[in-house]
């Protein structure tokens, strides 16, 4: 059995997510090989046998140095029908996703999503797939001979192991239509403010703010309280708050000791980014809302009241 | 321009979803609504639609006969027609054998835009589009919270784990929009009336030329073995506010010493 894992890389750098799968698929004991597809990347490439990698292939092309899933999708189809890889991972990101479904679609290839868990059970491959809001564990399999998964972002850490990896090159071919999206402009990450990856308290606001405005209640919780503000993808998405405060799979991943969301529903897209938190309070109006499920204090009710009147009791008792 | 719009019925928000523990799938016998992410698409489909002056915008879905009940609320708002693809063969279809049904639906279609909603609340894999777009050979774009139309081409403009990309493609192409592109309108009272009466067509695996060995669990690639609860979590606790939640707030932060 052959296991590929696409290592996703972004200036210069390999993406701890996919580096984490790579451990993950050099722990179950097959062949690992890792997938470095870009323009000048042959360099990136030996880095990823210090992460349980035997052998990195390596696609070096013009077609390949933008960001885009489809001619992706081209290099890894010719590539496992080439090696005979029976099994291709991925850890999931807005690219990895396109990629992982567009090769399903031409391989006619199994794809299970939201992995966070990978087992081989008497030669076979299980995975863990939380559904239903992660209320329900579902151990599932694949039926087809070419196997796919996405993991959750974030399920697993980097591995060192300190090993090499042999690189060989490869050269793609490509569909005509595979080369027609292109990249007119790329990632304008407006970094200012303070980073809210170090703080020990993050008081975060999603959509049940109701408005902009009303990102002043969350300030002042967060100031009382000496800790950081971050919002959702949601809000930044509609200008409320900047980028680099937003917390989840597209954003930051965050690790506080408390994390206070105030009108956040609780997306998986949001859970991702803050699940490592120690402690977390969920105020929401919605007593459905999927935070709900994994908070350890949940208070159903009108954060517009119970935020300012706790923003004085933890100043009055601070005091 | 002829506008697709791909779109599901999904398990109304009310009902409780739970997985029938004899076929392993999501209970579908309960009260069945639109996905409210495709009401973003179908909202951004007539904007397009209204911005050029004419045009079409056909719902393309996959799910039970009942679903033409769910997918007019699309109608209502605004969408010209549906296509539903019905099947008894489809129940239990992952994102290979989904993917392959409506590809030859829409592949009827011909439509210049195919537009997808981010994701199902129900199946949540935000992938289809991808996969849909590989079968149909067109150039997708994902996450799409900005979406312009010119030349001929559509640009989106979309973020990703590290800001914000602008990408387009020539027509005709297949795009998914984020939860952040609109807020879909509401239904009229013209619009809920007029519904019924706009032409709704139900197609078979046979009517698009597949064989029944290619829909269902047959035609997947992946399957669920077993089902078991969540690792449980500690000692969550709920509270309805009674006007003293800020204070169990702050008896609780001190309790866990971090206040």
């Amino acid at each position: 059995m052959t296991v590929a894992v696409f290592l996703e890389h972004h200036e210069g750098e390999l993406q701890k997510g996919s580096l984490g799968v790579l451990g993950k698929a050099a722990s179950l004991g097959d062949d690992v090989v890792g997938v470095v597809l870009g323009s000048g990347v042959q360099e990136l490439a030996a880095r990823a046998g210090g992460f349980g990698a035997q052998k990195v292939y390596v696609a070096d092309a013009s077609e390949l140095e933008a960001p885009l899933p489809q001619p992706r999708v081209d290099a890894l189809a010719q590539l496992v029908r080439e090696q005979g890889i029976d099994t291709v991972l991925f850890a999931a990101s807005v690219l990895a996703s396109d990629i992982a479904a567009g090769l399903a679609a031409r391989l006619d290839a199994g794809l299970n999503w939201d992995l966070v868990d990978l087992a081989a059970q008497d030669g076979s491959l299980v995975g863990t797939r939380p559904a239903l809001e992660d209320t329900v564990y579902a151990d599932v399999g694949w039926t087809s001979d070419v196997k796919l998964a996405l993991f959750r972002p974030g399920t697993f850490d980097p591995v060192e192991s300190g090993g090499n990896a042999e690189v060989e090159e490869f050269t793609p071919s490509f569909e005509d239509f595979s080369t027609q999206a292109t990249m007119v402009e790329q990632a304008h990450e407006e970094s200012e403010g303070p980073s809210i990856e170090d703080a020990d308290v993050i008081v975060a606001g999603g959509r049940g703010l109701g408005g902009p405005e009303n990102f002043s209640l969350v300030e002042e919780l967060a100031k009382a309280l000496g800790g950081a503000v971050a919002a959702t993808r949601a809000v930044v998405d509609a200008g409320w708050y900047p980028y680099s405060t937003q917390v989840g799979q597209t954003g930051r991943t965050v690790s506080p000791k408390l994390y206070v969301a105030c009108g956040i529903s609780g997306a998986i897209q949001h859970k991702v980014g803050m699940q490592g938190s120690g402690t977390v309070i969920a105020i929401n109006k919605d007593p459905n809302a999927p935070i709900f499920e994994f908070c350890d204090l949940g208070v159903v009710g009108d954060l517009h009241e119970i935020v300012p009147k706790l923003t004085e009791l933890v100043k009055q008792r601070k005091s | 321009m002829k506008i697709a719009v791909c779109v599901k019925e999904v398990p109304d928000a009310a009902v409780t979803k739970r997985i029938d523990p004899n076929t392993k799938r999501l209970d579908r016998s309960g009260e069945g609504a639109l996905n409210h992410f495709d009401s973003q698409a179908v909202e951004e489909a007539l904007k397009v639609k209204e911005s050029g002056g004419d045009g079409e915008v056909v719902l393309v879905s996959m799910g039970p006969a009942r679903a033409l009940d769910s997918l007019r609320k699309a109608l209502a708002m605004g969408a010209d027609r549906a296509v539903l693809v019905s099947d008894d063969a489809a129940p239990g279809s992952d994102l290979v054998a989904t993917s392959r049904a409506l590809a030859a639906a829409l592949e009827r279609e011909g439509a210049d835009l195919i537009l997808f909603g981010q994701q199902s609340s129900d199946s949540d894999g935000a992938v289809l589009w991808a996969a849909v777009a590989d079968r149909l050979r067109r150039p997708v774009i994902s996450q799409v919270a900005e979406l312009t139309i010119a030349d001929g081409k559509v640009r989106g403009k979309r973020q990703t784990e590290f800001g914000y990309d602008v990408i387009e493609a020539p027509l005709p192409a297949i795009v998914a929009v984020s939860d952040a592109i609109n807020e879909p309108r509401y239904p009229s009272l013209k619009g809920i009336m007029g519904a019924k009466k706009k032409p709704q067509e139900t197609l078979s695996g046979s009517d698009l030329g597949l064989d029944a060995g290619t829909l269902g669990e047959q035609g997947s690639g992946t399957n669920v073995v077993a089902l078991a609860d969540p690792p449980a979590r500690g000692d969550a606790r709920k509270i309805e506010d009674d006007g003293s939640a800020a204070d169990q707030i702050a008896d609780f932060l001190a309790e866990k010493k971090l206040l």
